[in-house]
């Protein structure tokens, strides 16, 4: 992250940043997809096509849901914060916030 | 004892209705008791009588309905949006996803998780935590743990009709394998129900519930095929002798069958589809006597036909009933037919004359040679499977096999080659039990013995890669079983191995051919019987009744020889009696009397 940022011209809106990481993120080696969900399990941002997006989303909410209850069912005071599911194909990567997830798709070192 | 009761009733009084009346008791029998009987009997003292203080309890056994179940799809649709807004409407949800990014909150926890998603990716670019180490290493410690082998049933997949048939054949889904085609009928002479159904069933080996599809032919079929070239057509030999064919596009009933007077006259038991430019050509076997090859665009006539006649004169009468077909691609001018006879008759299909078609004929089984196969590995070498052995032959020797199993305690009723490993195959036999031989390991035993069903299992096919099969029983239970990893992996130089085990044995038994064929040299030269050459065709189909002449005289030869031997001894044993008579009588005239003579007479 670059901190450096807030040198920059205060022009330099918040928003741009947040699409500079994003952009920097899916620049990755070996990324293959980035979409951004809200609580709802809306995606926000995404750069995959909307059949897979939709699917994604879907189905990731749930998991973490899930993975978030069942941390917290452990110890109260924790929470979940990143996720991680290596399948075969790719890695898929979940990280996450109260009311927003971040999932990436990556194709780690062939 | 008679207990008798007279009851009399005045004639005028018949039929008139009968009125009861009390009377006192009357003794009619008083059985007295006999005390003598008592001395029948002892007296048991003490007794042993169990009870048990327990509650009565009985054993139920109870089997539930089958639960059916479907799978079906649901269709989803998008939700999360807030109320107002239509997900359908672009705009709508493009100007929602401009106000979410807009919102400072959104901001600020995107840069804090998008921190944290960085560092990982970029960790896993810097090391890849799954690498596999020790992949080289691996096949070794595979090969050195010595893995038992096995096989497991996955599926098993049962006729849904009441009346149950036997699967007779099954055939794998050329592309993926994930679908099973089998074939059912009753083979049973006239043993077949009225109510018995006549389809066939496509399986879909996930689904053992339901079958995928069904084949309704005309009458039951005896065998079936996919076309290995296009996986949507299938084509049935059935009971009745006729062909048809299938396009699972176009639904369950065939799309063509051949015309009855064209057809086979018996059931058709193998169908087998040719190599050829339009992957169309097929031929069929039946116990009819007649090979006949057919295209399926035009089935109205085959456009070939062969009748199994051994001795070459295409005589219907004498023709030998074929049960089994084999062909190879990769010789596509040469089939062998295996027969219910017990012979396989080796033909060449490229022959100018129907009389050159038989190339030549194997011997040495008992009964009908259910399965037939080349090696896939090694295509001069084929297995046939028949009464209660399975033989492995090579081409160059036509009087025996070159290696055969003992003889079973059943008849063994199919059998298949692994199509990945040269020294492995199987067989199924009537007890229910699939063998699995591995001839570089066993010779005398299969490597593995399994009983599969109650039943006897009739047919058996393996997938393209060797690792899972099907066989069907007689109670059309197919079962569906994976073989453990060992027996279905080529080990290392087994090729060489086999090759040289086939060569060696094909080499034994040609030394064995070749003193043979000395020895008879010698018995005709010394015998010199000249008409033997010529006269061996008619010696040939009269053997039998000579043979059966020849049983009987020998029989009443020895019955009259046993005959003859008795009467001898009766005339010896009189002949000895009258000697001893005349000895005594003139004894005891000259010593005692008539009484002791009476005396030795009846002591002969």
């Amino acid at each position: 992250m670059f901190c450096s940022s807030l040198l920059f011209c205060s022009c330099y809106s918040v928003q741009a940043e947040v699409e500079d990481t994003l952009k920097r993120i899916q620049g990755i080696n070996g990324v293959i997809g980035t979409i951004v969900v809200n609580a709802e399990g809306i995606p926000i941002k995404t750069t995959l096509d909307n059949s897979t997006t939709v699917q994604y989303a879907g189905l990731l909410h749930q998991l973490t849901m899930k993975a978030r209850s069942t941390v917290r069912d452990i110890d109260p005071q924790n929470d979940l914060t990143f996720l991680r599911i290596r399948s075969k194909k790719h890695e898929i990567m979940v990280s996450t916030d109260k009311e927003y997830l971040l999932i990436v798709i990556q194709n780690p070192t062939e | 004892m008679e207990i008798v009761y007279v009851y009399t009733k005045k004639r005028s009084e018949f039929g008139r209705q009968c009125n009861f009346s009390d009377r006192p008791a009357e003794l009619h029998v008083d059985i007295l008791p006999d005390t003598s009987l008592a001395a029948n009997f002892t007296v048991r003292d003490p007794c042993n009588v169990t009870i048990q203080c327990a509650e009565e309890m009985s054993e139920h056994e109870v089997n539930t309905e089958r639960f059916e179940s479907e799978s079906r799809g649901i269709n989803h649709v998008e939700g999360g949006w807030p109320k107002d807004l239509n997900p359908e409407d672009m705009e709508a949800t493009i100007r929602y996803r401009k106000k979410v990014e807009k919102d400072e909150h959104y901001q600020n926890t995107i840069m804090q998780i998008a921190g944290l998603m960085e560092h990982c990716c970029k960790q896993n670019n810097a090391t890849d935590i799954y690498q596999e180490f020790f992949e080289d290493e691996d096949e070794e410690v595979m090969e050195e743990s010595e893995e038992q082998p096995s096989a497991k049933t996955i599926n098993v997949f049962r006729d849904p009709n009441e009346v149950k048939r036997t699967a007779t054949s099954l055939s794998w889904h050329p592309d993926g394998n994930h679908k099973l085609a089998v074939a059912y009928s009753s083979l049973e002479f006239q043993k077949a129900p009225n109510d018995m159904s006549f389809d066939s069933y496509i399986w879909d080996i996930e689904n053992p519930n339901k079958p995928e599809m069904t084949l309704k032919p005309v009458s039951p079929l005896v065998c079936l095929e996919y076309n290995p070239k296009d996986s949507h057509i299938l084509v049935g030999g059935s009971y009745n002798g006729q062909i048809a064919y299938w396009d699972t596009r176009k639904g369950s009933q065939p799309v063509e069958m051949s015309t009855i007077e064209h057809s086979h006259r018996d059931p058709v038991y193998k169908v087998i589809w040719l190599q050829s430019k339009t992957g169309m050509d097929i031929f069929s076997a039946s116990t009819d006597g007649q090979v006949l090859w057919w295209d399926i665009r035009k089935m109205s006539e085959p456009t070939e036909r062969l009748i199994l006649d051994p001795s070459k004169k295409g005589n219907l009468d004498n023709a030998l009933g074929a049960v089994s077909l084999e062909f190879e691609t990769t010789m596509p001018t040469k089939f062998m037919v295996g027969t219910e006879q017990g012979l396989v008759v080796s033909c060449n299909r490229k022959a100018k004359t129907p009389a050159e078609k038989i190339v030549c004929t194997y011997s040495g089984h008992h009964g009908p040679i259910y399965a037939l196969q080349r090696n896939p590995f090694f295509p001069k070498n084929f297995l046939t499977v028949a009464d209660w052995t399975a033989r492995i032959w090579s081409e160059d020797i036509k009087e025996s096999s070159i290696m055969w199993t003992k003889y079973h305690m059943a008849h063994l009723l199919d059998g298949c080659w692994s199509p990945v490993r040269p020294s492995v195959f199987f067989t199924v036999k009537m007890d229910g039990t699939l063998d699995v031989w591995d001839i570089l390991f066993k010779q005398n035993d299969p490597t593995l013995s399994l009983k599969v069903c109650d039943e006897a299992l009739y047919s058996i096919q393996v997938q393209d890669n060797g690792r899972f099969l099907g066989c069907g029983s007689q109670l059309g239970t197919t079962t569906l079983l994976e073989i453990s990893g060992g027996l279905c992996t080529l080990q290392k130089n087994e090729k060489a191995l086999v090759s040289e085990m086939f060569e060696r044995e094909t080499k034994r038994e040609k030394i064995l051919e070749a003193r043979h064929r000395e020895m008879r040299l010698k018995e005709r030269s010394r015998s010199e019987q000249s008409r033997e050459d010529e006269g061996k065709e008619a010696d040939g189909e009269e053997s039998t009744e000579e043979l059966v002449a020849r049983a009987e005289k020998e029989f009443f030869d020895i019955l009259e020889a046993e005959k003859r031997k008795e009467r001898n001894e009766e005339k010896e044993r009189d002949k000895e009696k009258g000697v001893c008579e005349e000895k005594d009588f003139q004894e005891e005239y000259e010593t005692n009397g008539v009484s002791s003579f009476a005396r030795r007479e009846i002591s002969m």
